[in-house]
């Protein structure tokens, strides 16, 4: 399995070995990594362009601009194992065919996210589609770390409730 | 004998689930001297385990054995295998609930008679009435610290529950406040006050919330009338060759078939798993099943109408901080065909954290229509939509080609909408979006029902064997001896939240089990 670590490269070793442009790069080196060298994710079972393309597609099934591609890594590294393979090289080529039949070189070089959105929705009744997207519903919103960007306070037992921290605080009514 | 008891002791009362129904029937039983011997098919957990988070809360508390479902519902497609979320544990679903205990309205007593004929639906009236139920509600608001009953004050508003009123007062509703909560505005009855925490469905770590798991199962237990016994799941109820019953099969904590005699056996497993049990008992005498000389046992599966609707302000709501059901509309609870349908509805706050917003506020959906209604979660005000469904014969639990881990037949659910629960839900939406417009919403969100939170009606009570499962006791019109103590056994469901009624039911049924043991009937 892939995993997420901070990483020593600097930028411009990183942007070096891109072979692709975009948000993230894919580095050629077994793991693809935001373009700040904020953060990388390995992978051993499935090639960096399927990985780089699992994360665009999960980018554009539950977009959210203040949500950095970190969160959206976590929720996809599960699919660099084994017993996802089939299904991910599957899913993949099936959306670089889509895109290249509306005359693009694959998905995740597809400029615009209503583009990739058409392409998506041609394929929303597809196992690949379902299983990427309801893995999301917890893969990503489940992640403790994503919440304050929603502005979700999780667990206040700790805290004491909100008795004393705001639970009547409302002042534009 | 006091408890622990023995398997072959056959003078005790085996009651199977421990929640709302089952757990307060045995320490009612158990204070008036009974012996009982409860089988709870979960686990045991108490405040210090509840755990203040979503997914985590559901996996240590939630029934997912399996199930399987059918008909036109939208849970059947979004969440097959899940038709309800209901709990597995001792105390049962009390340990989720919200709370809300609200007493039925007079006439919903009558549904056929105040309704009248509707197509397609099988209304029936309650043996029962309001003037009979009224001390019995007397006694569970008590026993629960009803708030806004008895001397007991009402709850703080929240932010949730002041924009709800707002607008609710805006559109010129009068029956607007924070609800009649089974949750302590003040220190009640060994429970403190609620500390406004704001995780009620994942049990409440304070023990604010009245729960039957830290309330009516200890209080039992210190009778020394009362077993519990903790993962045992009951398969099958055993009958004589005079068709009473005698006693319960059930796999034990270990996944042994162990067998419990019995006096008496209350069924009290919810409405899924309660005709379940008393389907997969079927034997050469009862081949349709125990007490199903009716064939209704499974049918008229009730689980109100529901949805719910959010919206998002300019500004923050916040409304994951506080009681999540403190705040109630009860104005269209009333019955007014003149709105198109039969029977009402209550809207009450609500609301969910980020993981379960995501996986409810439009399950299968996606893209932007759905993520940014989610970026505005911190303006989001919440309410849900609970009204009175109509039984149908064919809305019905009945045994399922899957099995689960001990090899019986699960349930499978099978539920399509009728006409007036959908021109019900329609008007509810409407009115619970005009009320957040009317405090300057900037998107309203009509939410699609969740899985099954409420589940009734699937052994329910007639006056007529032939239109039933149960008489006005809950005792199965069929064998004497057989009782049904949950949510199953009701006629109609009416607007309320059913668990107060369900309690007081569970009360009385105590009283009368108690009374005719001693008289020497049963
Ligand atoms: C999130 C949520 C919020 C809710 N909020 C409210 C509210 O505000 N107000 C309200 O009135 N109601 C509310 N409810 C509904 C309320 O919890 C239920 O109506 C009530 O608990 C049902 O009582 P019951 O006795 O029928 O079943 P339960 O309380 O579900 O108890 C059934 C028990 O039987 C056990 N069992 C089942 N089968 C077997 C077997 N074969 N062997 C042994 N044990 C078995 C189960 O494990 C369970 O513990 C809510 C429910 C949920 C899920
Ligand atoms: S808000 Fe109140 S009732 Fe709900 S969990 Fe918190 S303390 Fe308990």
């Amino acid at each position: 399995m892939g995993k997420i670590e901070r990483t020593g490269l600097t930028r411009r070793a990183l942007l070096a070995r891109t072979v692709a442009a975009g948000a993230l790069a894919v580095t050629g080196a077994g793991f693809i990594a935001a373009p700040d060298a904020a953060w990388a994710l390995e992978v051993s079972v499935i090639s960096e362009h399927q990985m780089a393309t699992l994360l665009q597609m999960a980018r554009d099934i539950y977009p959210h601009d203040k949500v950095g591609d970190r969160f959206y890594a976590v929720a996809v590294k599960g699919y660099d194992a084994e017993d996802k393979k089939a299904l991910v090289d599957e899913g993949v080529a099936a959306l670089d065919a889509a895109a290249q039949a509306a005359g693009h070189a694959d998905y995740v070089s597809v400029g615009w996210e209503e583009d990739r959105v058409a392409i998506l929705q041609g394929m929303e009744d597809t196992a690949f589609f379902q299983t990427v997207r309801g893995g999301l519903v917890t893969g990503l919103y489940n992640q403790k770390e994503v919440w304050p960007i929603f502005g979700y306070e999780g667990e206040s037992f700790s805290k004491g409730g909100y008795i004393d921290r705001g639970f009547d605080d409302i002042d534009w009514l | 004998m006091t408890a622990p008891f023995d398997l072959n002791d056959d003078s005790v009362v085996v009651i199977i689930g421990t929640g709302a129904g089952g757990g307060v029937l045995a320490n009612e039983l158990a204070q008036k001297g009974v012996s009982v011997v409860a089988l709870e098919a979960g686990g045991r957990y108490l405040p210090e385990d509840y755990i203040n988070d979503e997914w985590d809360s559901f996996g240590q508390l939630a029934w997912v054995d399996p199930r399987t479902t059918s008909g036109d519902w939208r849970v059947a497609k979004d969440f097959s295998g899940l038709p309800a979320w209901i709990v597995k544990a001792v105390g049962g679903t009390t340990i989720h609930w919200a709370g809300a205990s609200l007493r039925f309205q007079d006439h919903e007593w009558k549904a056929k008679t105040t309704y009248g004929d509707v197509a397609g639906a099988s209304l029936l009236d309650w043996p029962i009435d309001a003037a009979e139920m009224a001390p019995w509600y007397d006694k569970a608001e008590a026993k629960l610290g009803v708030t806004r009953t008895g001397d007991r004050a009402g709850l703080p508003g929240s932010n949730n529950f002041k924009v709800l009123e707002k607008g609710a007062l805006a559109l010129g509703y009068k029956e607007v406040h924070t609800g009649n909560m089974a949750i302590n505005s003040a220190d009640y009855d060994d429970r403190m006050a609620c500390q406004q925490t704001g995780f009620c469905f994942q049990g409440c770590k304070w023990g604010a919330k009245w729960s039957a798991a830290y309330t009516d199962i200890p209080r039992g237990e210190a009778t020394g009338n009362l077993e519990v016994r903790e993962r045992a799941h009951a398969a099958r109820i055993l009958h004589d060759d005079s068709g009473k019953v005698t006693g319960v099969e059930y796999f034990d904590k270990d996944g042994n078939l162990q067998m419990q005699k019995a006096r008496i056996v209350c069924v009290a497993g919810n409405s899924f798993e309660s005709p379940r049990l008393l389907l997969n008992s079927a034997s050469a005498m009862f081949p349709d099943g125990l007490a199903n000389s009716s064939g209704q046992v499974g049918r008229n599966y009730m689980r109100h109408t529901t949805g719910s609707v959010y919206a998002t302000f300019e500004k923050p709501v916040k409304m994951w901080r506080g009681t999540t059901m403190a705040g109630i509309v009860r104005d269209e609870a009333r019955h007014d065909p003149s709105r198109g349908f039969v029977g009402g509805y209550e809207l009450e706050t609500l609301s969910l954290g980020i993981p379960f917003m995501a996986a409810f506020l439009n399950p299968g959906g996606w893209g932007r229509s759905f993520t940014t209604a989610l970026d505005s979660y911190e303006n989001m005000a919440g309410m849900w939509i609970v009204g009175e469904d109509m039984p149908q014969a064919d809305n019905r639990v009945t045994l399922s080609d899957v099995k689960d881990q001990w090899g019986l037949p699960v349930a499978n659910v099978n539920f399509s909408d009728h006409p007036n629960d959908i021109a019900m839900r329609n008007h509810a939406y409407e009115r619970g979006e005009a009320i957040y417009k009317a405090v300057g919403a900037t998107r309203t969100l009509p939410t699609p029902p969740y899985p099954s939170t409420h589940n009734l009606g699937t052994n329910r009570m007639s006056e007529k064997p032939e239109d039933g499962v149960v008489n006005k006791w809950g005792q199965t019109h069929d064998i004497a001896n057989l009782f049904v103590s949950d949510g199953s056994q009701f006629t109609t469901g009416a607007a309320e939240n059913p668990t107060l009624t369900i309690v007081a039911l569970a009360i009385r049924q105590a009283d009368h089990i108690a009374s005719e043991m001693a008289a020497g009937t049963i």
